[in-house]
């Protein structure tokens, strides 16, 4: 609540502003709210989805120089001329061109791992870059000048103090967008991003389109930052456009904060109003004129690099007192709040006894190893079968086989009767196999609650627009009372709010169940589900396990622990070096030479 | 196989390896914690467990490969939170889990760099050693001239023991070395610790193979949860009753196999 | 365009492109070993020839204070570390020995008259001066985050880099520098000239090629490198620290750096901020090969100063352009060979 009104204040301290401030410092602070429009959208870009570019400088470029050749060149082809001159027309065919070049780099870069999307962006920001300064019709290196104000119902805003109001009630405009963005559905996707690519996936959830959706956010945020630019100077040249100034962006990202959204508003400020200092102060120092600030920005980021990798925003909510910060706002947060919701439509389960997954002479070879021959298994509706077999006998092979992370090189897996062949782990999700893994893969900074909503990511359909606007709070609150029903049911009710990174690792494991579960499957993949966890949790996941069988439920779980497995399951298939080797229930198992071979070990 | 005549196990050594009280945490969980252990010179130790028990992240907390909380005491000297470069240095040898080869590089310079240490530090009997791992294994004289990455898993285990022999550690810690090697192999690589033990080198030892493990260990501890939940001489815990049925789950049939 | 055009141009392109090709080599080299994208190579490359265009121009150079700085601190940060961690005779012989280094170059470039010794002995001096800039720029950014993420690792690059053009301005000033050709002779093969720096460039390059094979080849120390780019947790294992192999590619980087300086300064003006750009044309030529294959990214480097050259030719406006987006095509194919979803650690 108390947040609220700091806020509020913020916004009051910034309406009066103008009217006691010096033009200068408006002028600065003018640049600031511009700025910080292209940091929100690295924000989202770096700190939320993990993706790095040198490059947003250049959409700020081609947001600028679209309104100052709309606006100001005069070089229409007759079919456009109705559109010259207006510069919230020229803004729409910015951010229209903006979101075609972005969707096009995005398209060739958005699917490179690692390095190759930043080295990109440094090319594609310098390929820009030149072509801003070459193209005659641009203005070459001189630019384009006498660029009109912005008018807004009739008004012109033509002094600093005038568009300041507009620049930063766009800003705060955004970030209110980014925020209930965030907090949404999509929201999840795409904080997923980050270190979840792989869980998100088999939740169903297309992580390249959230990668795409992100960076065309941030290059529009960064276009528009651009056209508030062109009319604010009312004058464009390219060399506020270049790569140094794509860098200094993701500096003041990193300096603020970069995962989180008022860290955009801090690092902005404190890089500008430094460089402002600096550009005062060195000359003293170095005798002569020079961007000599660039060596203390420099050294400024590799020392916020070591000693505070999340830049300067978390430190400052560090001093904050606690009474002031509110809980991480997770509308609708509060369970009476959706426990009104309509429950999800669920899928039409299975009858106990139906033949849910079944593997048919799965082999899979890596080169010339075999890792799995041969292999035969069926499990039914509301029977747990186990897969157990020694360390490298071929068990997680066959799982990423039967879970369609991989493909069979010759054999198929059947789900439901139908072929996983050319299936991927994504669509296998819709088809109600969910799954867990071996390591537990949660967004530890997430609340437990947000962590399992992820798993009914397919049970949403609300996209972005109508998340960023909040039109979806009604859909948003049957997601989450689903997620709360999942952990109530798997007993983790106490804990929906707290970070999922702060459970035990057994806790973090029934979560994996919870969020499995929200997809509302009729089949169960457990990857070692036991392993790591003590006896008292154990027989918490045994019971939880034991519940859900008694449900109609299909569940399949390669285990390492026998013991575990002996007293919980209805039959064991064995592997050893990659083939069937036993099948059964546990007591003829328990009894099996070959098996007792394999687990008591070669060195007879 | 012919396990290690009963003169051979009582006769321990030193101390060499004594790690008190040691805590590895990831993020918020404590996957090692408060572990205390010992290997005297000479001995074959041995550390069984489940899966997730905390075996590997003991290993590699010892050796320094993960930062710990605790003391390493290691041949008289005492290391908090140890600097892999000086524990190799110093005599500390690991064979990981994942063997860690250098795929692309041949056998034969695999070896070379176990010795990186000794040659660093100006020590030209290497190429004697190099002769010693050859006649160890004559498999990867063999195959000296070929990339590790085209070696078979049994080749492959061999050539990760032999590279870490290369480095002449008084002591050598193993994770798994049995790890999806077929049973004929599986003997012939536990075969050589009952060798290396006699050449004087001790050996710490962490198996999934159970059974096995506790047959050529002196003393051996069971960890689980992060915890030592018991430890007592090999032989000892081989007839638990206890370790069987966590390990097995077979407690009867077990009895039937002891007796056979 | 004729025939001699042609040549001319062929020329220029294999020149820029050799310089290309050994930067790109060692961006490849530190990226396997250390995992770290040096942007602020070209630094060296500018550096290098800057100091030369001092030294030959006579002006008095404040690289050795640049070393000299970096070398106090990274001594204070070595002491410091010995108080935490125990007392090592050899670190300690290591802390005086930089420091001695240190000094002795303050007192080599203050003695000297640096513009009237003969040529080989100021490249000499140069790389003395710059060289341990690279190790001390591992020390003092890389090592204390060696083990951070790629993301944290790119943006210090990138740090450095933006640090290292401001302390550019401040060491040379704004004014571009050039030096004397090592020699001045032209040969003449039928109607073709050829310039011997051109041949100079070519063959230093083809040396250097040559002398890195060998060393990764048949010294232990070069496999010991190789083995940390292989597999990080196996070299560790065998005691070869990350800080050693850090240090030892970061030198032969810069070594590699201020050599290209040295070698394309007599023919091309260089500014305190023209590395960037020369060592974004080297990581062209990485990309082509993949951040991987040292041969690809050799023959994708000169292929980058060929396309250049001509695009000087029929479209100088465009020609950054033209060079920038040639990466295009194998980010689609790179994109298109990679298509399963991974997360990044």
């Amino acid at each position: 609540m108390k947040s609220r009104y700091v806020i509020t204040g913020f916004i009051a301290l910034l309406a009066v502003a103008p009217l006691v401030l010096p033009t200068f410092q408006i002028t600065l602070l003018n640049y600031i709210g511009m700025y910080a429009l292209v940091v929100l959208g690295l924000v989202l870009l770096t700190g939320v989805g993990g993706m790095t570019s040198f490059g947003q400088a250049a959409f700020v470029g081609l947001g600028s120089y679209t309104s100052a050749y709309f606006t100001a060149t005069q070089q229409f082809p007759v079919w456009l001329e109705w559109a010259a001159g207006s510069p919230w027309l020229a803004l729409i065919a910015g951010v229209l061109l903006t979101t075609a070049v972005a969707l096009i780099l995005g398209a060739l870069t958005l699917r490179l791992s690692g390095h190759y999307l930043p080295l990109g962006t440094i090319a594609w920001g310098i390929s820009l870059y030149y072509l801003f300064g070459t193209m005659k019709n641009l203005g070459g290196h001189s630019g384009i000048s006498d660029l009109p104000p912005i008018s807004v119902f009739g008004f012109a805003l033509e002094k600093n103090e005038e568009i300041y109001y507009l620049i930063w009630a766009i800003l705060l405009l955004a970030v209110l967008i980014t925020q209930n963005l965030l907090n949404s559905r999509e929201g999840r996707a795409i904080r997923a991003l980050k270190g979840g690519q792989l869980m998100a996936e088999s939740m169903g959830v297309n992580t390249f389109r959230s990668k795409l959706i992100v960076f065309l956010i941030s290059a529009v945020f960064a276009a528009v930052s651009g056209w508030l630019y062109a009319h604010a100077q009312r004058f464009v040249n390219p060399s506020p456009f270049g790569l140094h100034m794509g860098i200094d962006y993701l500096f003041m990202a990193l300096i603020g904060g970069v995962a989180n959204v008022w860290g955009a508003l801090l690092g902005a400020g404190l890089l500008t109003m430094m460089k402002q200092w600096l550009q005062d102060i060195l000359p003293f120092i170095f005798g002569d004129k020079g961007n000599y600030e660039t060596i203390v920005f420099g050294l400024l980021i590799v020392f916020i690099m070591h000693k505070t990798p999340g830049g300067l925003w978390p430190i400052l909510m560090h001093f904050v007192p606690a009474s002031l910060k509110t809980k991480k706002k997770l509308l609708p947060a509060a369970t009476d709040k959706h426990a009104a919701a309509p429950d999800l439509p669920r899928r039409t389960q299975p009858e106990k006894g139906d033949l849910i997954l079944e593997a048919r002479n799965v082999t899979r070879q890596f080169g010339g190893l075999v890792a799995n021959k041969e292999m035969n298994l069926q499990v039914h509706a509301g029977e747990i079968l186990a897969l157990i077999g020694p360390n490298g006998a071929g068990k997680s092979t066959m799982f990423n086989q039967l879970s369609a992370v991989d493909t069979p090189t010759s054999g198929e897996v059947l789900f439901r009767g139908q072929s996983l062949k050319g299936i991927s782990s994504r669509q296998v999700a819709s088809l109600g196999m969910s799954r867990t893994f071996q390591h537990v893969k949660l967004l530890p900074t997430m609340t437990v609650l947000e962590n399992v909503a992820i798993g009914a990511h397919l049970r949403g359909d609300r996209g972005i627009i109508s998340s960023a606007l909040h039109l979806e709070r009604a859909q948003e609150a049957s997601l989450l009372k689903e997620a709360e029903r999942q952990l109530i049911r798997v007993g983790l009710g106490d804990y929906l709010y707290e970070e999922a990174g702060s459970l035990a690792l057994g806790q973090q494991r029934i979560l994996e169940i919870a969020r499995a579960l929200c997809a509302d499957p009729c089949m169960l993949l457990l990857d070692e589900p036991a392993a790591g966890l003590r006896l008292k949790e154990k027989q918490a996941l045994a019971e939880l396990l034991d519940k859900l069988r008694s449900e109609g439920m299909a569940i399949l779980l390669v285990e390492h622990d026998m013991d575990f497995v002996m007293n919980l399951v209805d039959r064991i298939v064995v592997m050893e070096f990659g083939e069937k080797i036993a099948e059964g229930l546990p007591q003829e198992i328990q009894t099996n030479p070959a098996v007792l071979e394999a687990y008591l070990g070669g060195a007879e | 196989m012919m396990t290690a005549t009963t003169a051979e196990k009582t006769t321990a050594g030193e101390l060499l390896l004594d790690i008190q009280d040691l805590h590895v945490s990831y993020g918020k969980v404590e996957a090692v914690s408060g572990v205390s252990l010992q290997v005297r010179e000479g001995q074959i130790v041995t550390v069984i467990g489940p899966n997730g028990a905390g075996k590997t992240t003991l290993l590699s907390a010892a050796i320094g490969m993960l930062k710990s909380q605790g003391e390493v005491n290691f041949d008289g000297h005492l290391y908090i939170n140890p600097d892999v470069e000086i524990m190799v240095g110093k005599g500390l040898g690991l064979v990981p889990e994942k063997r860690e080869l250098f795929t692309t590089m041949t056998v034969e310079d695999n070896l070379l760099l176990g010795a990186f240490m000794r040659y660093r530090k100006g020590d030209g009997s290497y190429e004697s050693t190099l002769a010693e791992v050859y006649s160890l294994f004559p498999r990867l004289w063999e195959r000296r001239h070929q990339l590790a990455g085209t070696l078979s898993g049994g080749e492959r285990q061999m050539l990760a023991i032999g590279r870490a022999l290369m480095g002449k550690p008084r002591l050598l810690m193993l994770d798994e070395p049995s790890l999806g090697l077929a049973p004929l192999i599986t003997r012939e690589i536990f075969r050589i610790f009952a060798d290396l033990r006699r050449q004087g080198v001790s050996i710490l030892l962490v198996e999934q193979n159970a059974r096995a493990a506790l047959r050529v260990a002196d003393y051996a501890y069971v960890l689980e949860g992060g915890n030592v939940a018991m430890q007592g001489n090999a032989a000892d815990l081989a007839n638990d009753p206890k370790v069987i049925e966590a390990y097995l789950g077979l407690a009867s049939k077990h009895q039937e196999l002891l007796s056979s | 365009m004729n025939f001699q055009i042609a040549v001319l141009l062929g020329q220029d392109g294999i020149t820029n492109g050799a310089i290309y090709a050994l930067l790109a080599l060692s961006i490849i080299l530190v990226f396997t070993v250390t995992r770290i994208l040096l942007i602020p190579l070209g630094e060296f490359v500018t550096y290098g020839a800057l100091t030369m265009a001092a030294f030959q121009s006579g002006r008095s150079t404040g690289v050795v204070w640049l070393l000299l700085i970096m070398i106090v601190i990274g001594c204070a940060l070595d002491i410091r570390n010995l108080l935490k961690n125990g007392y090592d005779l050899r670190k300690v012989q290591w802390i005086i020995l930089k420091l001695a280094y240190a000094g002795a170059m303050v007192a080599l470039t203050q003695l000297l008259t640096l513009s009237e010794i003969p040529m080989f002995l100021q490249v000499i001096l140069t790389m003395m001066l710059l060289v341990p800039v690279g190790p001390m720029m591992y020390r003092l950014f890389f090592q204390p985050i060696a083990s951070a993420q790629p993301l944290v690792l790119l943006i210090v690059s990138i740090a450095v880099h933006v640090a290292m053009v401001g302390i550019g301005l401040l060491l040379f000033g704004p004014e571009g520098g050039r030096t004397q050709p090592f020699s001045d002779t032209v040969f003449r093969l039928g109607s073709v000239m050829l310039k011997s720096q051109t041949l100079w460039v070519i063959i230093v390059s083809i040396a250097l090629i040559v002398f890195l094979f060998l060393a990764f080849e048949r010294t232990l120390y070069g496999k010991a490198l190789r083995a940390t780019a292989v597999n990080r947790m196996g070299a560790r294992l065998m005691g070869i620290s990350p800080d050693f192999a850090g240090k030892a590619t970061f030198a032969l980087a810069a070594f590699i750096g201020v050599l290209s300086g040295i070698l394309i300064a007599p023919i091309t003006t260089l500014y305190f901020d023209s590395g960037f750009v020369i060592s974004l044309k080297g990581f062209v030529g990485a990309i082509i090969g993949g951040l991987i294959s040292y041969p690809l990214a050799a023959i994708g480097a000169v292929g980058v100063g060929l396309v250049e050259a001509f695009s000087m030719f029929w479209a100088s406006d465009y020609k950054e352009v033209i060079v920038f987006t040639l990466i295009i095509p194998f980010l689609i194919w790179r994109s298109l060979t990679s298509h399963h979803v991974e997360d990044e650690e």
